[in-house]
Order: structure tokens, then C-alpha cells, then sequence
């Protein structure tokens, strides 16, 4: 079973990840054919200039009146990005199985990135929970997929201080970070593909339509 | 949630319609319009809608309603489409009525709301696919399908017939002659350079506006015209209603007038949605990237006339006014620098609403809101409290409103909530502070 999960496992993860991002990619792009204002309105200029203006940290109005989230929410996504990519001891694993090899964080700065994605998610949850405007429209997936971020960042800590067996956490930790690749395409996960399009649109919509910003 | 006064209200338009649906119906049309009728917009912001409630704060009737979490954006779409889509369309009469009061009265389609998405998903264009759904099921506030009916019938929003019409420019043209001598208001001259457009409420029950009007051009030595035949009004109901078969045929006509006077532009009258219907919806709906003849909004045109010095401001406004930056031309044209230029011309003591600009609060009346008539008034009053505290935190007697439905709903408003102040349009202030030169 080990073996499994190390091996084909993770090329099933990565396969289904990137074939189901690939597959949802096309099948938008045909379907904003049919919906016959997306082609025409989008304009890269104006595209870009809202993605810039909600990718960089306090840009806009919304983001000013929510610091904490703000500050919470940006690294969260910084650190739920960049640390299973620079991961040394991921960046070990690219070596050995794909002659693949690039920088990789201090362990230490690794350490605070996960505790960061652990405490973000935490706080997604609670917020959830007390803040009436979103517990209001919060489903159980909502929670899953909170849990779902969590658990391979909570497993691989675990398992890279060796706290109860190496070995289970270790297995968690490649079923649930497989797990989340799988499920990306397939849930709200998927933001992080639409985010780009989603905003060029409106951003297109309001600058070269409508001669407004959108931040 | 929603206050039981507000659940409790019975529309004729909306309940005796659903009484004679049958499931099968319901089901049929709501995924028509889901799968036919919508395609990427629609799935997109389906899915990436993170459920985390940021639009929250962007709704004047949530912040006014203490922040009730059911007045949130996002719950609007919850309590709507994505029950609809979660259910595939088997909802009853019960979820079809609440959905007609969250989409017909709660939301103003004002899209502040898509400001304060990180992702800028449309939850306006989200809530207008429910009214689609919702007219194609026959399901409309009575008053509002009525407006819709007078556009089909009529071409225009008010049942003016084509008599009435002229009578009421020809009327008009006397009242403007009586302040100053010479006054036109030319019927189809064609190749003039201007076609003015108004709303239907004007003739009906405004009609001095367009006398006003015909006294600024006159002044400004604009070569103008208005069409005597149905296209004079783009005024959209319909656009909101959600029939957008007839919306599309209102905007062909009004275009269509304008293309056979052969004018050079469209001045539009002070009015947003109506702006709105002419400029996106209208050309957008009909396969159009742009109208075929630029169109400028009346703050623009004024704009132009004061800065080129065609109108001369000899006189301005001394009590403290303020301004309602109106949705449709300001977050939907960007506008609000324009407009404060003209204000600040007219008048010596204009403080601003905070927010403003493209941040500012919906009047809470466009948007078809106000068209939905008395029995939905008491709820939209209570949706719109912090517009009464903006009002009141400027000390302003006077609230210039470049937009009908922002002038009707802002009136409203300092009624209900007792604010002593009152409303003009920026033609009527015009008409006071210019040179009228008479020759």
C-alpha cells in the first residue's frame, strides 16, 4: 500500500489535476463562445489592470476596510502555494524522480509558512462560524475544503517532527495532499483558475465599457 | 431575515402568477435558462464563488437592515440560483415568491456589490438571471409588468399615446416661448446634430423638464431635434423585468429613429437606467458591440456647454446641496468627475456623500425597484436607511440627482425619513443660474 501511494498515487494526482484543470479550461473557453459578450468585452489592458489591483495587498477599498483578512488571506495563499513547491524535502523528491531541480526554502521559513497556511485555515473556519453574514451561506463542503487545505500541511508538519508514527503521517499526509490535487478542478477550489478570467472580465467590463474602477 | 411586513406583502403580479404554474413548468423554464440560455458568465461565477461573504458590506440594504445576513449579496444568490441549480428546478410557489421579492425589490442591480468581490463576480448580472427566470414564468410585481406592457404596446414606459405626445412637445414649446422668445422644439428635423432622448415620465408627468431643456439649447445655439413617432423614449423597464425580447425591441426603435433623422449624436436626458439601456444592455441584447450614433449623457452635455462657454453661468445656488452619484452613469460611465464640475459651476456650497464616486450608495430605486410600486414602498425605505444618514451627515437642503429613478428614490427616502430636504434635477438648477439672453 505504501508503495502505491508513493508512486502511482502522486502520478494519479498530478494527472488528474492537471487533466482536469486542462479538461474545465477548454470546456469554459468553448462555453464563453456561446455566451457572446465575454470574447468581445474582454480587453487585456483593462484585464490586467484590475488583476493588479487585487493582487497587490490593500489595493483596493474592500481589502483596506478588512485588514486582518487582508493580511491573513494574502499569506495564507503565498504560503499554500509556495511551500509545497519549495519544500526542501519536496524538492528532493522532483530530484530523484524527475532530474528536476530548483531552490528550496530554509526549513525553518518552511516551518512558519505551514504553521501560517494552519492558523489561515483555522481562521477561515472560526470565521465561518461567528460571523453571521458568512456562516449564513457557509455549506458543509465550505468546511471540507477548508479541512481538505489543512490536512496535507497538519500531516506533513507532523510527519517531518516524527509526532506519532512517521510512517501513518506520512501516508495521510500523500492521500490528502493527492486528495486536494484531484479535488481542485472539481470544487470551489477551482478560483484559483478562474481568478485571472473572472476579474479581467469585470475588470474589462468596467474600464472599457464602462470607464470605472473596479477596486 | 427579511421582516415579516416586507414577507407578507401580496403582489398580484407575483402571487396569482405562481398560483397558475405548474411544476412542470417551473422546471422546464428554470433550466432553460440555466443550460440554454447561459453559458460561461454563469457557471463561472458558479463555481469560483468561494461562499466567503466580502460583498456583505457593499449592500445598502444589508448595512441598513443591521446587517441582516439575508440582505447580503452573496445570500441573495444563495436564496435564489444556487437553490434553484442545487434543486434542478423543482422549487414550489413558496421559494418563487421569495425569490421575486430578493430579486425584483432587494437588489437594485446597482453592482456595488461586484467592487468588494476579489474574484469581480457579477452578482447583479447573477440576480438579473433570476428575473429572466422569473418573467419568463410570468411572475412580475404588478406594477412593474405593467411599465413592461406599456413598452410593448407602446414603445414607451407611460401609455403616451402618439397625440399626447406631440400635444405635450407643442405645450411645452409655448411654456418655453414664454421665457424666452423663440424657442423651438424642432420634430424630426433631419441631419440635425443632436437628437435629444427623454423618459417616458416626462410628457406624462414632468413635462416642464422638457421645456427647461428646450431653453438650454436654445441658449447654447444647439441645432437639435426630437423624434414626433414612437423611438422617443429609451426608457428600459423591460431590461429589468427581464423580458428582454421586448427591452431589445425599445432599443432597435430608439437607434433606429436616431439613424433616420440622421443625427451626428443622442443627448440623453437625466436619466441612468435608461442611459444604461441605450449604451450596453439594448446594443449587447441585439448582437451590437456599441450603438451605432455615440450617445452622451446629459451631465456630459452640459459639461461640454459650460466649459466651451455656450452656457454662462450668471447666477449660482447659495443653500448647501450635495449630489447622488447615480449608478448607471457613475459606476457605469464614470461620470462623477464631470458631474462635480457641473455642480461646482451651479452652485456655491456642495458638499459631497461620503462614500461617493463609484463607491457610493444605490438610491434603492433604480434598477426597477421603484417601478415595483406602493406595495413593496414600506420595504424599500427600510432597505435604504444609510442613504438617509449620508444625506443628513451633509447638512444639505438640496440633493441634485442626474437620474429619475435616483430623483424619485432619494425623494422618497427624505420623506420617510423626514430629512427636510428636497430634490432637483441638474436641468432645473440650469434654467435659474445661466444668462438668458433675450433678443
Amino acid at each position: 500500500m505504501y508503495d502505491f501511494i508513493r508512486g502511482p498515487l502522486v502520478w494519479i494526482a498530478f494527472l488528474g489535476f492537471f487533466g482536469g484543470m486542462a479538461y474545465q479550461l477548454v470546456t469554459m473557453a468553448r462555453l464563453a463562445r456561446k455566451d457572446k459578450v465575454v470574447y468581445k468585452t474582454l480587453e487585456l489592458r483593462y484585464g490586467l489592470r484590475s488583476i493588479l489591483h487585487w493582487v497587490i495587498p490593500f489595493a483596493g477599498v474592500n481589502m483596506r476596510k478588512k485588514p486582518l483578512y487582508t493580511v491573513l488571506s494574502y499569506a495564507f495563499h503565498v504560503c499554500v502555494l509556495a511551500t509545497p513547491i519549495f519544500l526542501l524535502a519536496h524538492v528532493v523528491l522532483w530530484r530523484a524522480s524527475w532530474g528536476v531541480s530548483w531552490w528550496s526554502l530554509p526549513d525553518k521559513v518552511a516551518d512558519g509558512m505551514t504553521l501560517v497556511v494552519i492558523v489561515a485555515c483555522l481562521f477561515f473556519i472560526i470565521r465561518r462560524l461567528v460571523r453571521p453574514e458568512v456562516r449564513n451561506v457557509s455549506y458543509w463542503s465550505d468546511f471540507f475544503i477548508a479541512l481538505l487545505v489543512m490536512a496535507p500541511f497538519v500531516t506533513g508538519f507532523a510527519a517531518h517532527y516524527q509526532w506519532f508514527s512517521y510512517r501513518g503521517m506520512l501516508i495521510a499526509h500523500i492521500v490528502s495532499g493527492a486528495l486536494w490535487l484531484l479535488l481542485i478542478p472539481w470544487t470551489r477550489l477551482i478560483h484559483m483558475m478562474w481568478f485571472p478570467f473572472t476579474r479581467a472580465y469585470m475588470g474589462s467590463e468596467f474600464g472599457a465599457v464602462r470607464h470605472a474602477r473596479d477596486w | 431575515m427579511a421582516d415579516l411586513q416586507d414577507i407578507q406583502v401580496i403582489d398580484p403580479g407575483v402571487d396569482d402568477s405562481i398560483a397558475k404554474l405548474t411544476p412542470e413548468r417551473i422546471e422546464q423554464v428554470i433550466n432553460r435558462v440555466l443550460t440554454e440560455e447561459s453559458a460561461a458568465r454563469l457557471q463561472t461565477y458558479l463555481e469560483t464563488c468561494v461562499h466567503c461573504g466580502l460583498c456583505a458590506d457593499a449592500c445598502q440594504s444589508y448595512i441598513s437592515r443591521d446587517k441582516d445576513p439575508d440582505f447580503a449579496p452573496v445570500a441573495k444568490v444563495k436564496d435564489t440560483l444556487w437553490e434553484m441549480v442545487k434543486r434542478k428546478g423543482k422549487v414550489d410557489g413558496e421559494f418563487l415568491h421569495n425569490a421575486a421579492r430578493i430579486a425584483f425589490i432587494d437588489c437594485g442591480a446597482c453592482r456595488r456589490c461586484s467592487m468588494y468581490c476579489p474574484f469581480g463576480i457579477d452578482i447583479s448580472y447573477l440576480i438579473m438571471t433570476v428575473r429572466r427566470i422569473l418573467n419568463l414564468l410570468g411572475v412580475v410585481p404588478q406594477y412593474l409588468q405593467d411599465t413592461t406592457n406599456s413598452h410593448a404596446a407602446t414603445m414607451n414606459q407611460m401609455w403616451v399615446q402618439q397625440d399626447d405626445w406631440i400635444d405635450t412637445l407643442m405645450w411645452q414649446e409655448e411654456d418655453a416661448q414664454a421665457e424666452l422668445a423663440g424657442t423651438r422644439i424642432p420634430l424630426d428635423k433631419e441631419g440635425a446634430e443632436i437628437m435629444y432622448s427623454v423618459i417616458g415620465p416626462e410628457p406624462k408627468i414632468l413635462a416642464q423638464l422638457i421645456a427647461n431643456m428646450a431653453i438650454i439649447f436654445k441658449v447654447a445655439g444647439a441645432d437639435w431635434t426630437m423624434p414626433s413617432t414612437d423611438g422617443w423614449d429609451n426608457s428600459n423597464m423591460a431590461m429589468y423585468s427581464g423580458d428582454f425580447e421586448t427591452m431589445g425591441r425599445v432599443e432597435r426603435l430608439h437607434w433606429e429613429r436616431a439613424m433616420e433623422l440622421k443625427v451626428k449624436r443622442v443627448v440623453m436626458g437625466e436619466c441612468g437606467h435608461a442611459y444604461r439601456g441605450a449604451v450596453y444592455d439594448g446594443p449587447r441584447w441585439l448582437g451590437w458591440t456599441e450603438p451605432p450614433i455615440p450617445m452622451v449623457h446629459a451631465v456630459e452635455f452640459y459639461y461640454e456647454m459650460i466649459t466651451s462657454g455656450r452656457l454662462k453661468i450668471v447666477r449660482k445656488i447659495e443653500e448647501p446641496v450635495t449630489v447622488q452619484d447615480p449608478c448607471n452613469i457613475v459606476r457605469g460611465r464614470g461620470l462623477h468627475h464631470k458631474l462635480r464640475y457641473v455642480i461646482n459651476a451651479l452652485c456655491e456650497d456642495f458638499r459631497d456623500m461620503e462614500p461617493r464616486y463609484e463607491h457610493n450608495y444605490c438610491c434603492q430605486a433604480g434598477g426597477g425597484l421603484i417601478n415595483c410600486g406602493p406595495p413593496w414602498k414600506p420595504s424599500r425605505m427600510k432597505s435604504n436607511r444609510i442613504k438617509a444618514d449620508q444625506i443628513r451627515e451633509t447638512g444639505a437642503h438640496l440633493v441634485i440627482t442626474p437620474c429619475h429613478n435616483c430623483h424619485s428614490g432619494i425623494e422618497d427616502i427624505i420623506g420617510y425619513y423626514k430629512l427636510g430636504a428636497h430634490v432637483n434635477f441638474i436641468s432645473e438648477l440650469l434654467i435659474k443660474c445661466i444668462e438668458i439672453p433675450q433678443d
